[in-house]
């Protein structure tokens, strides 16, 4: 049953995920992505991480594809303007960067011994309550960091975007 | 009739979420099916200038519908992805509040450990508050302001 | 399978049926609710009291002609009120309209419905974009800004509950409630915020900005005609229902009642959902009564309330109900 439930959620990744690198319009694109997102969302609740699956839709699918969304439909970019980042420059560079990405993911996993941890965790380990009693008592200041990130991040949007600052 | 309805006890796996699956296929199936009866069911008429052209008020359309719009909705849509993940901690934050448990090592008791715990969450928050009055200081959400 | 078998005829039921049709009966109730307000009759002719109106109206949707102009994207035009109606059928998930009869009983709970909520802004801003006027894209673009600005302090003006209860099921919060008492009387002012969010949310009054007839023509669904509008108009009706619902089950005690317990078996579970229908009844008629009594706001004044007095505001409540436990507990 999970079996079948991974392979239906691994298909919709990857196949949304291709769709959305193939798409001419940005709009279908955001949207193929954000389906990859869901998709995603139901691969963590097969794997136990019910928390992390909510806040994958939350997240990625709810705001961050939304900003997405909006960049491309505020910004109304004609085919002339996509010409000049087309071109097989482009798809070799976007290639090897991918490729690179993948190559630093897979030397983490490995590293970090992520690669050796059984996939069927059994327990409550991906449920709200226990994502956070390590997240809150462990790792404090880490979290404690996550603000100042949130901080510079709210800082260079507002010094983007504001023409003259007050 | 009821207790089939209504299932099995929950038990706090992946099987919970079956019917959320389910109904999201079922969702899909009633928005298909509406949209499918009324394509198949409405009369078709021929397809004519007027009918094919967006509305505007009755008057002959002018220029473009896709303009560009202004840069504000942009500056909101970021900072809600920034307060959205603020919220986010909320949450996991909330329920170990609510229900965690004292370890008897770090924290002796219930007592101790909440008041951990909303220390640990005024400093975030502070932080964030600062960036939002300055956002406000700096009248990024003010509309009537280009 | 039986179980499989058992929950899918419970969803068809639910969102086939159950849903659809409190939302048909919503909009009759509001047309007469509306006309006895403004001194009118209201809907009266098709059936007892104007009941079959829904069904008149439902079958004058079928029978119009689909129209699909030619100047839109196709493909997403035919989405986009699927893409609105879906979440708003799928979020209703975990609500618990009567004793054990969530669709599905999840430890996430209400994060959730909100996970699902934060998808709906697609089907707005897909349908604005899709119609190519200019009516419908300004309508999308203000409808998703309103929504995902509304939707921080909605998530924020929850976490009071959380901290009392100490967890987000949905049928654990029903049971504190049951044990302590409503959590309205320990956080009134969470639930003020989470009400004029969750107005905000379902583009309803004094919130309509996306749909200001004056302004906007029709907002986002301005190019769209026949059934197509009907689905966008059904799934403003179900967020309203799964709204009222969120805000009995998070702060009125869900489908029980105080100092009465109901009885067990089948017969406590109707019952349970006959208090759970009273419940939601006075709150989709308070969403009815809202809308006809007040103005409707300026966008800068809506952007100003949402993101610089009732989001700081949730924080603050947030920080007072944790600071309040933390002083109390030994």
């Amino acid at each position: 049953m999970t079996t079948l439930f991974f392979w239906i959620f691994a298909v919709v990744v990857a196949g949304s995920a291709l769709l959305a690198i193939t798409r001419r319009n940005g709009v279908a694109a955001a949207l193929w992505a954000a389906s990859s997102f869901v998709g995603i969302a139901g691969v963590f609740v097969l794997l136990g991480a019910y928390f992390l699956a909510v806040v994958e839709v939350l997240v990625y699918a709810g705001a961050i594809m939304v900003l997405f969304l909006f960049v491309i439909m505020l910004l109304n970019l004609r085919e002339a303007d996509l010409k000049v980042v087309q071109g097989p420059r482009m798809h070799v560079g976007g290639a090897i960067l991918g490729a690179l990405f993948l190559a630093g993911l897979v030397w983490t996993c490995r590293r970090s011994g992520l690669f050796d941890v059984p996939l069927d965790a059994k327990g409550p380990v991906g449920e709200t309550g226990a994502v956070a009693a390590p997240l809150f008592r462990d790792y404090v200041l880490p979290f404690e960091i996550v603000s100042f990130l949130l901080l510079a991040a709210m800082v260079g949007a507002v010094l983007l975007t504001k023409r003259r600052l007050s | 009739m009821l207790p089939l309805l209504g299932g099995v006890i929950p038990d706090n796996g992946p099987r919970d979420y079956l019917p959320v699956f389910l109904l999201l296929i079922v969702a899909a199936a009633v928005a298909a099916s509406q949209l499918l009866i009324s394509w198949l069911l409405g009369p078709k008429t021929k397809p004519n200038p007027v009918k094919d052209s967006p509305y505007e008020c009755g008057i002959e359309p002018t220029g473009e519908a896709h303009t560009r719009f202004s840069v504000k909705f942009y500056l909101v849509a970021v900072l809600f992805i920034l307060f959205d993940i603020e919220i986010v901690f909320l949450y996991p934050w909330a329920v170990h509040f609510g229900g965690g448990v004292e370890d008897g090592v770090v924290f002796a008791t219930r007592g101790a450990l909440v008041r951990f715990l909303f220390a640990e969450m005024l400093v975030f928050l502070l932080i964030l508050f600062l960036g939002w009055y300055w956002v406000v200081k700096k009248k990024a959400l003010d509309w009537e302001e280009a | 399978m039986t179980y499989v078998l058992g929950k899918l005829l419970h969803i068809v039921i639910v969102a086939g049926a159950a849903l659809p049709g409190l939302a048909a009966v919503l909009v009759w109730a509001e047309r007469r609710v509306s006309a006895f307000i403004q001194d009118r009759l209201g809907p009266n002719r098709v059936g007892p009291a104007g009941l079959l109106q829904p069904i008149a109206d439902l079958l004058k949707f079928i029978f119009k002609e689909d129209v699909i102009p030619g100047h839109v994207n196709k493909t997403l035009y035919v989405l986009a009120p699927a893409m609105s109606l879906v979440p708003a059928l799928v979020a209703f998930c975990v609500v618990p309209y009567a004793r054990g009869m969530a669709i599905a009983d999840v430890n996430v709970g209400i994060l959730l419905v909100f996970a699902i909520s934060s998808i709906a802004v697609y089907g707005v801003s897909i349908g604005g974009w899709a119609g190519n006027s200019k009516y419908s894209l300004l309508g999308g673009v203000r409808a998703s800004a309103q929504m995902i600005s509304y939707e921080l302090a909605l998530g924020a003006s929850c976490v009071p509950v959380f901290l009392v209860v100490g967890e987000l099921n949905m049928e654990a919060i029903v049971a504190w409630q049951k044990a302590n008492g409503w959590l309205v009387f320990y956080l009134f002012p969470a639930w003020i915020i989470f009400l004029v969010s969750s107005y905000a949310e379902t583009n309803r009054l004094p919130f309509d900005l996306p749909e200001a007839e004056t302004e906007l023509v029709a907002g986002y669904h301005t190019e769209y005609s026949s059934m197509k509008f009907a689905l966008f108009f059904l799934a403003e009706y179900i967020h309203m229902i799964t709204a009222s619902a969120l805000s009995v089950t998070l702060f009125f005690g869900g489908y029980e009642l105080p100092w009465v317990t109901l009885p067990g078996g089948a017969w406590g579970t109707v019952l349970s959902g006959l208090v759970f229908f009273g419940k939601i009844s006075f709150f989709l008629f308070l969403f009815i009564w809202v809308r006809w009594t007040l103005p409707r706001f300026r966008y800068d004044q809506l952007m100003n309330l949402g993101w610089k007095i009732l989001f700081p505001a949730s924080l603050v409540v947030v920080l007072a109900t944790a600071g309040w436990i933390a002083m109390v507990t030994p």
